[in-house]
């Protein structure tokens, strides 16, 4: 029996007949950790709605924990880029992660202390304890962002779909995601991270290079080589 | 200055039902009303509450009741809001402008071809508070009850998406029939307030009092009991102004529920440019430990 949680074969991603990237194929089992690492617009966000469920995949096979995208609400967590409007809405940062948990209670289901449990400890392991009780709207940008990121650690999901989650963030903050998807990973979880960041793409076990196309996928070793790295930018000089 | 305050509604069986729908209104609204400002649903409501027109003027052209003509209507404005909002390629707010107008102009151009049914339509769209019967306020209350139970069974779809859709999505929620439950929460809201506070000055109800709620809570449950309130203190206030100045009793109501909004956004811009906030302050320092 296949131990993949993800698997794609010439997959296509795009918006209606526009083609965003093309040619993705991939696998990951528990630990895995893929990034996906490009310009502006060379599909990472695209990649990753479309293996959250939210853009249909164009061509191509894609099956995320052995059905179709979408299909294991609970077993998948998404964190867009720029969860924005909530910024706006009176919301207090322990609200905003509890619906991290709405997956598992659906419509009408009371919350459990399963479920205050998982959003305690997702708050505690984000730093975002220290202000849970606070409107989302009076914290600063790095805040907010470790309050989404909370959100979407409280699922306990098998597959983490992260879409720049460092951005943002200080120094210190960056390295305390990367932590933490240390431990989702040891944990058996399977995580995708979009990133415009050499050095977090070398952490993966899996590199997507993107540039509207896939210029290399592979170990960071071999894909992220100066001469990929210049094609996928389009630089003419590396430092 | 008790007897004021009192004595009118003690006095007046007309006034006590007056205050017993509005405070239902009120509530109604404020539930409502909530989502309607979370998600951004103002103009929808306000087009919506003007599609009515149409419906109540074919009701009374025909003699059949002003509620099916206005559900019917409502239904249709849902239908195009519904629409608009998910497949146009133009802003919402143009499509929903336009289909707002078409509505409204077709309710004036059925209403020009009878003059006897002018002051019933504005009877229906500006409410006739001060004539509300018991009847009136059991529909009222089964109204209540039905946007409180939707409010209730698709309250956390409904969050999810003033947050964002694709967490709604991601989350197991189909956001096409929540957005159009939503939009029948809010088209069943100006429908059943029809014979208090009329169709058009709902939306101040809708949309007043639980925007006052926004800028003072901090959960989205607070921002119905804020709401709440102010519907009730603007419900009490504006029948007190309606009758001891002789004014038109749901605008009164309306226009305090407005003025208490103002007022509540006034304290919160000179609290916050004082070096306040409405909000507590940033809680820096507050490092990850993973």
């Amino acid at each position: 029996m296949s131990r993949e949680l993800l698997t794609a074969r010439g997959l296509a991603v795009g918006y209606g007949s526009f083609t965003v990237v093309e040619g993705i194929s991939l696998d990951a089992r528990p630990g895995a950790f893929v990034t996906l690492i490009g310009t502006n617009g060379s599909g990472k966000s695209t990649l990753l709605k479309t293996l959250a469920g939210l853009v249909p995949p164009m061509r191509g096979t894609l099956q995320v924990l052995g059905a179709a995208p979408g299909t294991h609400a609970r077993r998948v967590a998404y964190l867009p880029q720029h969860p924005a409007s909530s910024h706006t809405l009176p919301l207090r940062a322990r609200d905003v992660v509890a619906m991290g948990r709405f997956a598992h209670l659906g419509l009408l289901r009371p919350e459990r202390a399963v479920d205050r449990r998982a959003r305690d400890a997702a708050l505690a392991r984000t730093g975002a304890d220290a202000y849970a009780d606070a409107p989302l709207r009076g914290l600063s940008g790095g805040q907010q962002q470790r309050v989404h990121l909370a959100q979407v650690i409280a699922r306990e999901a098998d597959i983490l779909l992260l879409d720049e989650p460092t951005a943002g963030l200080d120094l210190a903050g960056r390295e305390a995601v990367l932590d933490i998807i240390a431990e989702e990973r040891t944990r058996g979880a399977v995580v995708v991270m979009a990133t415009h960041d050499l050095g977090e793409a070398a952490r993966a076990s899996l590199v997507l290079l993107m540039a509207r196309r896939v210029v290399a996928a592979g170990p960071p070793e071999t894909v992220l080589t100066d001469a990929n790295v210049r094609e996928a930018f389009g630089l003419t000089h590396l430092h | 200055m008790g007897d004021a305050l009192i004595a009118p509604f003690a006095d007046n069986e007309f006034l006590r039902l007056a205050l017993g729908a509005s405070l239902l209104v009120a509530v109604t609204c404020a539930i409502a009303g909530t989502f309607v400002v979370l998600r951004g649903l103002a103009f929808a409501g306000d087009a919506m509450s003007h599609g009515v027109l149409p419906g109540l003027a074919i009701a009374l052209l025909l003699g059949v009741s002003p509620v099916l003509g206005a559900a019917a209507s409502a239904a249709v404005m849902m239908a195009g809001v519904g629409l608009i909002t998910r497949r146009s390629r133009l802003g919402a707010d143009t499509a929903i402008g336009l289909l707002f107008v078409g509505m409204l102009a077709l309710g004036v151009m059925i209403t020009s071809r009878s003059e006897s049914f002018v002051g019933d339509i504005t009877r229906l769209l500006f409410g006739q508070l001060l004539g509300v019967q018991t009847a009136d306020l059991a529909w009222q209350a089964v109204a209540l009850a039905a946007v409180g139970s939707i409010a209730w069974v698709g309250r956390r779809p409904f969050v999810m998406m003033s947050v964002d859709e694709g967490l709604a999505r991601t989350s197991g929620f189909r956001t096409a029939p929540f957005h159009a439950l939503m939009l029948a929460m809010v088209g069943l809201t100006i429908v059943a307030s029809f014979r208090t506070v009329g169709t058009l000055l709902v939306l101040g109800m809708l949309v007043a009092p639980a925007a006052t709620g926004a800028l003072v809570a901090r959960r989205v449950s607070t921002v119905m009991l804020v709401g709440s309130a102010c519907g009730t203190v603007a419900s009490y206030a504006g029948l007190l102004v309606s009758y001891h100045f002789d004014l038109a009793a749901g605008s009164s109501v309306v226009l305090v529920a407005v003025a208490l909004f103002g007022l509540t956004a006034s304290v919160v811009a000179v609290a916050t440019r004082g070096g306040g906030s409405a909000d507590p302050p940033h809680p820096h320092g507050a490092h990850h430990v993973a």
